[in-house]
């Protein structure tokens, strides 16, 4: 009996070193590869650097005709980001009028916010500047290769109106005397193509033909296709942060979570003894399994969310707290040591139970209600308070009778029950 | 010395209602000092590379007319937080940055962060806000029913309403910026706080099957008293990590940890002083109703 508990503390306490081990430099050992968290945590911009903004449309439109508007926008936005070439960008729209823009590790983030937000007016002009139709007046632009050569080109398709307009202007520039034979397109008072015009078009499909290369046709095809937003954008939150100040936020955070963690373990240790030291150990294995499951959840861990955590670890104790002092009692009452552990157990899981549940009933609105970084938060919370039942209930419980069984001393202080009636 | 602490309710009563009166009074004459996420405004934050004062940054911004905030910030005081109810355009924004770029010779590795908020965004937040407390204390109000009885529900939505008008008075008296960290800690709170009080309300209703020959005041006390060790010693817990939070964290994280660490304080207070009291007056009251209809 007390050479088995003996094996199966070592046991213990060796997992607990292992979980401790993998978090923090990962294992690589044939076919069992685990990554250490700080590898493998996907991490917000807000730890990251990187960008977000909300923009809201400017426009009394309603219904279906502001849903089509919103939709339009939100894919004119979505070029302009992917021509970023970032790697997780991501483009969601907030209630009716609004579109939420997050650009994680983008470099220049005030460059970004510029030119999501820019209404861009596109304009195919005469050399003189005479507007001959519109970005609205074109249906589509896409690369092509020029049927006689081979080489990249543009495809342009007009709607209706754009047919017409488009018919008539290179109808006149053709009559012009070269350089003026040219229909410039221009962006924001930018001109990004001047192609020459030999014939009057109809049909409402040309294309432009040129020394381009298939990535310079096919971003011409793109600035043409996604160069207007249908509607003004106000900025009505943007958040951008530098990669370094973000760093420097997570490892001073860690930093005072690590702090925090010590001053918690001494605590324990010293106030409830074997007892402490066995929550400590749940302590450490809650960490890690809060930490791999956000991994495993491909959760963001954000600022908010690394408070969370830490607050956690305070609260994660709780419920071993709760434990110690009902066994504590049953000590007191006059119980063996094995039947206090047992009862003690027994007692408190309910008030565990009744105490976390209306917590995590808080962490669920806040998470439906949390903006943007504050969801983060919940979602650690919520991994927290199921993680801390989990390793106060199976961990304490089985580590506390393993300790029972080694039977090392009989000593009820040393489970920090002192003053008792012990009988 | 005897432990009465329901008893004496009218004393913890009296001090919690003074303090939340005190919050309410200066919050209706002078308002809340709402951050720039309710308001509106804007955020900046550079590294300057070097100790300065607040007078070389206004400077700087005079041709703007921001009426900003400078405050220091960063492990050595070398970067420099500027806050601004102007709600200025990202143009405007690297205007500035870059108007001080050339006024300290710094470069784009400087850029810290820059945060903005359109004068919307902070009602919206308000409104959030409210709607997520009513409903958190609607679900445990519905829980604590389900798993007690609606009096120890109501009495533990009063525990907890005291707390977040108790943080939110703290928030007042004090001047001290209210911003939406502010809010996600008042939610915790909310979370946190209704913790506490369950462990104190669990114990009760253990002990009221055994103690009928007790009163209400006695029966809570006694559930208190066996409970204190397990109140103070998580609180002490939470308090350990959220103070190094406080003292060691970054801006933001200060600004999240200080609403949390008056909110761990009020939460436990609220458990033991204001939760089983009201608990035990309501209880009282109704005994002796009952008892006079009996006569």
């Amino acid at each position: 009996m007390k050479t088995k508990n003996i094996t199966l503390f070592i046991v213990v306490v060796l997992v607990v070193i292992a979980a401790v081990f993998t978090a923090l430099n990962g294992i690589d050992a044939g076919n069992l590869k685990v990554d250490s968290i700080s590898d493998s945590m996907k991490l917000g911009l807000d730890i990251e650097g990187g960008a977000y903004v909300v923009l809201e449309a400017d426009t009394d439109e309603t219904g279906e005709a502001l849903a089509k508007t919103m939709n339009q926008t939100q894919e004119v936005i979505r070029r302009r980001v992917d021509a970023m070439g970032l790697t997780e960008p991501n483009i969601v729209r907030e209630g009716s009028k609004r579109i939420r823009v997050e650009l994680p590790g983008v470099s220049d983030a005030q460059d970004a916010i510029e030119a999501i937000g820019k209404t861009a007016q596109l304009q195919f002009v005469m050399y003189d500047g005479t507007v001959i139709l519109t970005g609205e007046q074109v249906k589509n632009a896409e690369l092509t290769f020029d049927p006689k050569t081979d080489k990249p080109a543009v495809a342009l398709e007009f709607n209706g109106d754009g047919t017409e307009a488009f018919r008539l202007g290179t109808k006149e520039v053709a009559q012009l005397a070269s350089p003026n034979n040219m229909m410039p397109i221009v962006l924001d008072d930018e001109i990004i193509s001047a192609p020459r015009v030999d014939s009057q078009i109809s049909g409402g499909t040309a294309i432009i033909v040129g020394e381009f290369t298939v990535d310079e046709a096919s971003n011409l095809a793109a600035l043409i296709r996604g160069g207007a937003l249908p509607v003004d954008l106000v900025e009505v939150q943007t958040k951008a942060i530098g990669a370094t100040l973000g760093i420097n936020s997570l490892n001073t955070s860690v930093r005072a979570g690590l702090i925090g963690l010590l001053m918690v373990l001494v605590f324990m240790i010293s106030y409830y003894r074997i007892p402490g030291l066995v929550a400590s150990m749940a302590l450490m294995l809650y960490i890690v399994t809060v930490l791999y499951t956000l991994i495993f959840m491909n959760a963001t861990l954000t600022l908010p969310g690394v408070a969370g955590l830490v607050l956690s670890i305070g609260m994660a104790v709780d419920a071993n707290v709760i434990i110690f002092e009902r066994i504590k009692e049953e000590i007191r009452n006059g119980k063996t040591l094995r039947a206090s552990v047992d009862s003690g157990f027994t007692k408190a899981l309910r008030t565990i139970v009744d105490a976390n549940v209306t917590t995590f009933i808080a962490a669920i609105v806040l998470y439906y209600f949390g903006l943007g970084p504050i969801k983060g938060f919940a979602i650690t919370l919520m991994i927290g308070i199921v993680a801390s039942m989990f390793t106060a209930v199976v961990v304490t419980k089985m580590l506390l009778r393993i300790f029972v069984g080694m039977n090392l001393t009989k000593n009820v202080k040393m489970y920090g029950a002192y003053g008792g009636e012990q009988r | 010395m005897k432990f009465k602490i329901c008893e004496r309710y009218k004393i913890w009563f009296g001090i919690s209602s003074a303090i939340i009166i005190m919050g309410l009074i200066i919050a209706t004459v002078s308002g809340l000092n709402f951050g720039i996420d309710f308001t509106g405004g804007t955020m900046m934050q550079f590294d300057m590379g070097r100790e300065f004062n607040v007078e070389e940054i206004q400077a700087v911004l005079v041709p703007y007319e921001l009426d900003a905030d400078i405050i220091h910030a960063g492990s050595e005081n070398h970067e420099v937080i500027i806050k601004t109810k102007v709600n200025l355009s990202n143009a405007e924004r690297i205007e500035i940055f870059n108007a001080a770029k050339e006024a300290f010779g710094i470069d784009d590795s400087a850029f810290g962060q820059t945060e903005q908020f359109g004068p919307t965004i902070g009602d919206e937040i308000k409104d959030k806000a409210l709607i997520s407390i009513l409903l958190a204390s609607i679900g445990m109000l519905m829980y604590v029913t389900f798993r007690f009885e609606y009096k120890f529900g109501v009495s533990a939505i009063i525990a907890l309403m005291h707390d977040v008008l108790i943080v939110i008075a703290i928030y007042s008296i004090f001047r001290i910026p209210v911003n939406s960290s502010v809010i996600a800690a008042i939610l915790t709170i909310v979370g946190y706080s209704i913790n506490d009080t369950i462990v104190v309300f669990d114990r009760l209703r253990e002990n009221i099957k055994y103690m009928n020959k007790k009163s209400h005041f006695e029966v809570a006390d006694i559930s208190i008293k066996q409970t204190l060790r397990r109140s103070l010693n998580t609180s002490l817990t939470t308090l350990l990590v959220i103070g190094s939070l406080y003292v060691l964290g970054v801006e933001s994280i200060k600004e999240f940890a200080l609403p949390l660490l008056a909110g761990v304080l009020t939460g436990t207070y609220s458990s033991i002083f204001i939760a089983s009291p009201v608990w035990a007056n309501w209880k009282n009251h109704e005994s002796k109703k009952h008892s006079y209809k009996a006569v």
